[in-house]
């Protein structure tokens, strides 16, 4: 235990840099991720035959395991940030597309239909009435998304990812040196840390951005 | 159209289909086929007729939320198929069933849409809906910053109501707007349709399969069968003295002469004075009124003379206060039709229906023989029509 202290001590701003950077990371990607998946959905959810191939799809990638996703994109993307990031938007795009389209699917017709009726064109419609209503499940799929990319980051030190990973694994390389434990054990903790600040910011934002008539 | 609508804000438009049909894709019988009918300006016309037959899409063309396959709609003297359709829609109030208000909007909000589409300035938007929501009988104060689940099915429909006339449309559509409340709600709703109706004279498109709701509400109902053939359209009166055919007849059903009752409202027959008390008076003076009529039972009326409660002399003779007295009353409008009337008659114990009139005062009672000598007097107009109708 005093192991792990001195280690925190001695190496605060390397940690609090490598902090910064993972939650950098998990953010920019989900929010990629949530432009992108939301698009995927709103293009996709009236056909069902492209709605299933856009979930199918998704859902084929998550099963891909982490490792070797990174393995794969290292061709296409190098080495550093760049593959980390694409592994983390391609990992977090499932949930976000599939909340988006069950969403906008169980939107009450008789809605869209008032919003016809009463004028609204369908970007109007889309912006200000379906997409409205289906903001909750889609925050939902972004704080899910978060939450397994803040994991996920972690194994892409593999490829010269930024954030705790770096830790974690230079830890795990020399074990048996009296830093390896606190090493491993700080960059985990604080992922776990960080994780449930991000899910509290994320909720909050949800109280803040949801209609109090749906909520 | 718009600057049509602002020149003549309150009246109505008329609307004429003509040779309407509506073939849905890769069905093989057409929705609506060659349909004409000719909606005069200000009028209520009912579409009514079995599920299925069509009758919706008719509507829905009128706004083009469904296109026709072929034929034409005027709606005043404009082409409605030459008009862009997101621009027609906002100058055609729209009210459906459950309202479809958009629960994540404010009743402001909801009832301030089409005119932020039509980009009205802020101000003018929140004195309208105010005007509006006090127009449908719901304090703007208390409730335009609600949201819609926090009100009753009564109320969101009113507040549908209010939605689909905000940018003040010459023509209504109303797709079935009260089938889903209670029938009290709905009687009362109806009630206030009518009430505005007699101020707003817009055309209204009001689609049923109610044909108690179309008599009631009709200036003239379309009975329409299979493809939304016409198969009658006429007055209320017209249709219940004299079906067209058989198909008619089954649907307008038994009890067409107690239906009648329903097309004659309460202002129109002579109400009998009954004695009525204040709220506040002492025991003594309801004694003496009592005693210095014929009847046993007196209207309560509150400071603002609206009938409240009623009281029997029975009652009296047990009580302290005239407040222990009380009993609830329900009372039927000037607006109310003789149906509603009769009702009241054979709940009340007093057998009698208590009125109320403009600024919900009290105007008198119905009793049975009001209704009798109006069965009566309708039997021998019919026997002997001068065809003379306002």
């Amino acid at each position: 235990m005093r192991g792990l202290w001195e280690y925190i001590a001695a190496h605060h701003s390397q940690l609090m840099f490598d902090s910064y950077q993972h939650v950098s990371a998990v953010v920019q990607s989900v929010l990629i991720a949530t432009i992108v998946g939301v698009a995927v959905g709103v293009l996709t959810y009236r056909n069902s035959l492209a709605s299933n191939l856009a979930t199918a799809t998704s859902s084929v990638i998550l099963t891909v395991p982490a490792f070797a996703l990174l393995g794969l994109l290292i061709p296409l993307f190098g080495l550093g940030v760049v593959p980390s990031v694409a592994a983390l938007v391609l990992y977090s795009l499932l949930p976000i597309i599939r909340n988006t389209i069950v969403g906008l699917n169980a939107v009450d017709p008789a809605l869209t239909d008032a919003a016809r009726g009463l004028g609204m064109g369908r970007l109007a419609t889309l912006s200000r009435v379906e997409l409205r209503l289906v903001w909750p499940s889609i925050l939902s799929a972004m704080r899910i998304s978060t939450q397994m990319s803040m994991g996920v980051l972690a194994i892409a030190a593999y490829v010269k990812g930024p954030g705790l990973g770096n830790i974690i694994f230079a830890g795990l390389a020399r074990v048996g040196s009296p830093t390896a434990i606190p090493m491993a054990l700080t960059g985990t903790l604080l992922i776990v840390i960080l994780a449930l600040l991000l899910d509290g910011i994320l909720v909050l934002i949800g109280r803040l951005t949801t209609s109090k008539g749906i909520r | 159209m718009t600057e049509q609508l602002e020149s003549q804000p309150s009246s109505g438009a008329q609307i004429v289909l003509d040779h309407v049909s509506k073939v849905y894709p890769g069905a093989k019988q057409p929705a609506v086929d060659d349909t004409s009918l000719d909606i005069p300006a200000g009028e209520i016309v009912i579409f009514v007729g079995p599920s299925g037959c069509g009758k919706t899409t008719m509507m829905r063309m009128i706004n083009r939320l469904s296109e026709p396959t072929s034929g034409r709609i005027l709606i005043g003297d404009k082409d409605a198929l030459s008009i862009k359709p997101t621009e027609l829609r906002r100058s055609i109030g729209y009210a459906i069933q459950q309202a479809g208000l958009f629960p994540h909007m404010t009743i402001r909000q909801n009832v301030g849409l089409v005119p932020g589409l039509l980009r009205w300035d802020r101000k003018k938007i929140a004195d309208r809906v105010d005007e509006l929501l006090d127009l449908v009988g719901l304090e703007p104060g208390q409730y335009a910053d609600r949201y819609p689940r926090q009100l009753s099915g009564g109320q969101q429909q009113r507040v549908g109501v209010a939605r689909a006339l905000a940018a003040d449309p010459p023509v209504l559509l109303m797709d079935e707007p009260f089938g889903a409340v209670d029938p009290i709600t709905r009687s009362t709703l109806q009630d206030e349709l009518l009430r505005l109706q007699s101020d707003l004279r817009k055309t209204i498109v009001f689609v049923t399969h109610d044909f108690g709701e179309a008599v009631k509400l009709g200036d003239r109902i379309a009975v329409l069968g299979q493809q939304s053939k016409v198969l009658q359209y006429d007055t209320p009166q017209a249709i219940l003295a004299n079906p067209a055919d058989d198909t008619v007849a089954g649907f307008v059903g038994s009890g067409a002469s107690l239906r009648q009752l329903s097309l004659v409202r309460v202002k129109d027959v002579d109400l009998r004075p009954h004695p009525a008390v204040h709220r506040t008076d002492s025991l003594e003076s309801v004694r003496n009124v009592l005693a210095g009529s014929e009847y046993d039972w007196v209207v309560v009326v509150d400071d603002r003379d609206r009938p409240v409660n009623w009281v029997r002399e029975s009652r009296l003779r047990h009580s302290q206060t005239l407040a222990d007295a009380l009993e609830p009353l329900d009372v039927v409008s000037t607006q109310s039709t003789l149906e509603d009337a009769l009702e009241a008659i054979l709940a009340e114990q007093h057998a009698s229906a208590v009125v109320s009139g403009p600024g919900s005062k009290y105007a008198g009672v119905v009793t049975l023989d009001t209704l009798i000598d109006t069965i009566t007097r309708l039997r021998s107009e019919a026997e002997a029509p001068d065809g003379d109708e306002s």
